[in-house]
């Protein structure tokens, strides 16, 4: 894989018994850019996104990481646990997995969890009570307050996750996936649910994420207006397979992702493309 | 809760008559069908083993009818509180009240405790009980751990604490180590056990797990029953010896503590001695659960409780996680099981049944799960409770059900249900118990 790719994603396969949810497909991710994932509602795009995170052992084929210091890492022999922890991978969920009775702050505390863990000795330094670890429990928090500066939640900081409104409890998931420091931020379906000020101030926050921290971002969304205004790249997906790929002017003029999106009737479909830029 | 418009509610009412009829007519042919067999045939062995019966429908119809005007009586009761909810039952006095009272009923509780052996002196029985209760109050904190934070469903809790016994006898009769050697290593056991026992159940949930947990408590009883060389089978442990005040027996030799500081030997000094024990085992217990919840494992705890899927992604090791959680939980039932054996002075397995399992469980569901100072209260409703009913004999366990029933309608989440943050930026609000998560296993 060249220098400038994070994720490459080789001939992946992913069967359920008989049925063949993710077959060879091939694609790669640059670093410091944002890559969408899209195609129509079972395509597979959360499937491959399960494999890469390692919810799921794919049947076939090699997703590598890369690291900016050049380490290369085989995510599809890691522990969906050891992903995050060691490759770096932070994700979300398509349907919002905070932890509701924990508060924003206490969220974002536990996605500091290996840190943590190591600054208080696995515990028994942090039980006496080191000076050590309560030095970095203020930076964790520091952490903590920065990222709820950024999703505009500071002043919620105290409340359970579980009581907020479905925007803020989607921004404080990407909060805290970032607590993580990853290297790669996974996004499924960031927008789904979202009204159109609350979309743009999303597209605002993930522009924002990979210009000032330099983040590398791939993402899967329905939503045509935050895919094609962020994208640097878009790779697209139906019934398993890569049928487009390129950026979001060649993608919304190729004439087999219109035909996939909405049948045969491509005029349609252009209207409906182009409503989203 | 919304207010209800007048008009709605009286049109319910006024339609209501003939559905509250019908409900009582359906509670009543309820308990008319429950009722026949029970109690309308009465069946008994006759003098040559025969099967007699005679009939009680005098008794039946009265029960019935009972039934009938009982109901209708609860459903006008409900339609006149009805629509006001059960919240605005407490006046807002009585609530401000209660939350001065919840600001610093742990300290009184605390500074009351300390002072049990001083003002129940003389009253052996209360001393006795006092250390039944503070023993049940560190195991409710022990299993909290698990069950509590970690939301783990542990039903085989009283195998750590027959390890832990079991340890300390076994060390002191056949080597002769003292108490205060024995107690670490009797935790140490216990949680080397919980670990055991954690490892196969780290893939079960809910049911599941609670099946083989159950199964964990169940064999290491059996265990002991017929490992007779080792434990003593049925005969169980004897002659354990007492504990002694580092290494100054409490006795009323001329080497004891009594005579050494020159004062009448009495046998209560070894009561108080032991209340102080428990009551500082049961406080360190307090004490690691409330730092280890603020580090970053407890709080691994209770984000595994929140959402096991999403610790994972956060890359937080839910098996070591897990295991942590079993084996911090099994030292304290090893701790109180060591204590336990020295206090009894004599051990067998009858003391370690399912029974105990599920009156600690009892205590921390009741308590209200992650909430320590609802464990002791209930730790102490529970013991003490049970206690105070003692007077009404046969009827003591139909109050006692009838008051836990109540009390989980009345407060489903336990006693003190809301959960306090671990951390905060500028003020600790108390969570909603509707929020946090009862775990999944």
């Amino acid at each position: 894989m060249s220098r400038d790719e994070i994720l490459s994603v080789d001939r992946l396969t992913m069967r359920f018994g008989g049925i063949v949810a993710v077959q060879d497909l091939s694609f790669a991710a640059e670093r410091k850019k944002i890559t969408a994932l899209i195609g129509p509602n079972g395509a597979g795009k959360t499937t491959v996104f399960n494999c890469i995170t390692g919810f799921y052992k794919p049947s076939d084929g090699t997703i590598r990481l890369a690291h900016d210091d050049g380490k290369v890492i085989a995510l599809e022999r890691l522990n969906d646990f050891r992903i995050a922890k060691q490759a770096k991978v932070a994700r979300t969920f398509q349907n919002i997995r905070l932890f509701p009775g924990m508060t924003a702050l206490e969220n974002l505390m536990v996605a500091q969890h290996n840190a943590l863990m190591r600054a208080s000795g696995f515990t028994l330094l942090g039980l006496i009570g080191a000076p050590g670890y309560r030095d970095a429990e203020k930076r964790a928090i520091g952490l903590a307050t920065d990222w709820l500066r950024r999703v505009n939640l500071l002043d919620r900081a105290d409340d359970a996750a579980g009581n907020f409104a479905y925007g803020d409890q989607r921004r404080l998931e990407i909060a805290r996936a970032m607590c993580t420091e990853p290297a790669l931020l996974c996004l499924d379906e960031p927008a789904a649910g979202l009204n159109a000020r609350e979309s743009a101030a999303l597209s605002e926050l993930l522009l924002s994420i990979r210009n000032e921290l330099g983040t590398s971002i791939l993402l899967i969304e329905h939503d045509m207006s935050v895919v094609m205004e962020i994208s640097d790249h878009i790779v697209v997906m139906d019934h398993g397979v890569k049928i487009a790929e390129g950026s979001p002017r060649e993608v919304r003029d190729d004439p087999k992702v219109i035909a996939a999106y909405l049948g045969t009737d491509e005029e349609e479909a252009v209207a409906v493309m182009e409503g989203g830029s | 809760m919304t207010p209800i418009p007048h008009e709605t509610t009286h049109a319910s009412r006024t339609a209501g008559i003939s559905a509250l009829l019908k409900t009582a007519f359906i509670n009543a042919l309820i308990a008319l069908v429950l009722f026949s067999l029970m109690v309308g045939i009465r069946t008994e062995a006759g003098s040559d083993g025969q099967l007699t019966y005679w009939t009680r429908f005098g008794d039946l119809a009265s029960l019935v009818a009972a039934v009938f005007g009982g109901s209708i009586l609860i459903e006008l009761l409900r339609q006149w509180i009805g629509s006001t909810g059960t919240e605005k039952l407490v006046p807002p006095a009585v609530k401000s009240g209660m939350s001065f009272v919840g600001r610093y009923l742990a300290p009184a509780l605390l500074i009351f405790t300390l002072l049990v052996p001083v003002i129940f002196y003389n009253q052996r029985y209360i001393l006795d009980l006092a250390i039944l209760v503070l023993t049940y109050v560190m195991l409710g904190w022990g299993l909290n751990v698990v069950v509590g934070l970690a939301g783990l469903l542990d039903l085989g809790y009283v195998a750590f604490y027959a390890v832990g016994a079991y340890s300390y006898a076994l060390l002191a009769t056949n080597f002769g180590w003292s108490f205060w050697v024995c107690l670490p290593l009797a935790g140490i056991l216990a949680a080397f056990w919980g670990v055991l026992l954690g490892f196969p159940v780290l893939r079960l949930r809910g049911d599941y797990l609670a099946i083989v947990t159950l199964a964990f408590g169940e064999i290491i009883r059996l265990v002991i029953i017929n490992w007779q060389e080792l434990t003593g089978g049925p005969n169980g442990v004897s002659s354990i010896p007492r504990p002694s005040f580092f290494g100054i027996p409490l006795d009323n030799s001329d080497s004891g503590l009594a005579a050494r500081l020159g004062i009448e030997y009495s046998p209560t000094h070894r009561i108080v001695f032991l209340f102080y024990l428990i009551l500082a085992l049961a406080l360190l217990t307090n004490w690691v659960t409330i730092r280890l919840r603020r580090l970053p494992i407890g709080r691994a705890w209770e984000a595994l409780r929140e959402d096991e899927v999403a610790c994972r992604a956060l890359g937080i090791n839910t098996t070591t996680t897990k295991l942590t959680a079993f084996a911090t939980g099994a030292m304290f039932g090893g701790f109180a099981g060591a204590f336990f054996a020295t206090r009894q002075g004599f051990i067998s397995p009858e003391s370690f049944t399912f029974q105990e399992s599920a009156l600690v469980l009892a205590i921390v569901v009741l308590g209200g799960m992650g909430s320590q100072l609802g464990v002791a209260l209930a730790a102490l409703a529970m013991i003490g409770g049970f206690e105070l009913f003692r007077s009404l004999e046969t009827y003591r366990m139909l109050v006692f059900g009838m008051a836990m029933v109540l009390i989980m309608i009345w407060r489903p989440r336990g006693l003190i249900g809301h959960r306090a943050p671990t951390v905060y930026l500028t003020k600790a609000q108390a969570i909603s118990s509707d929020l946090v998560k009862e775990g999944h296993g």
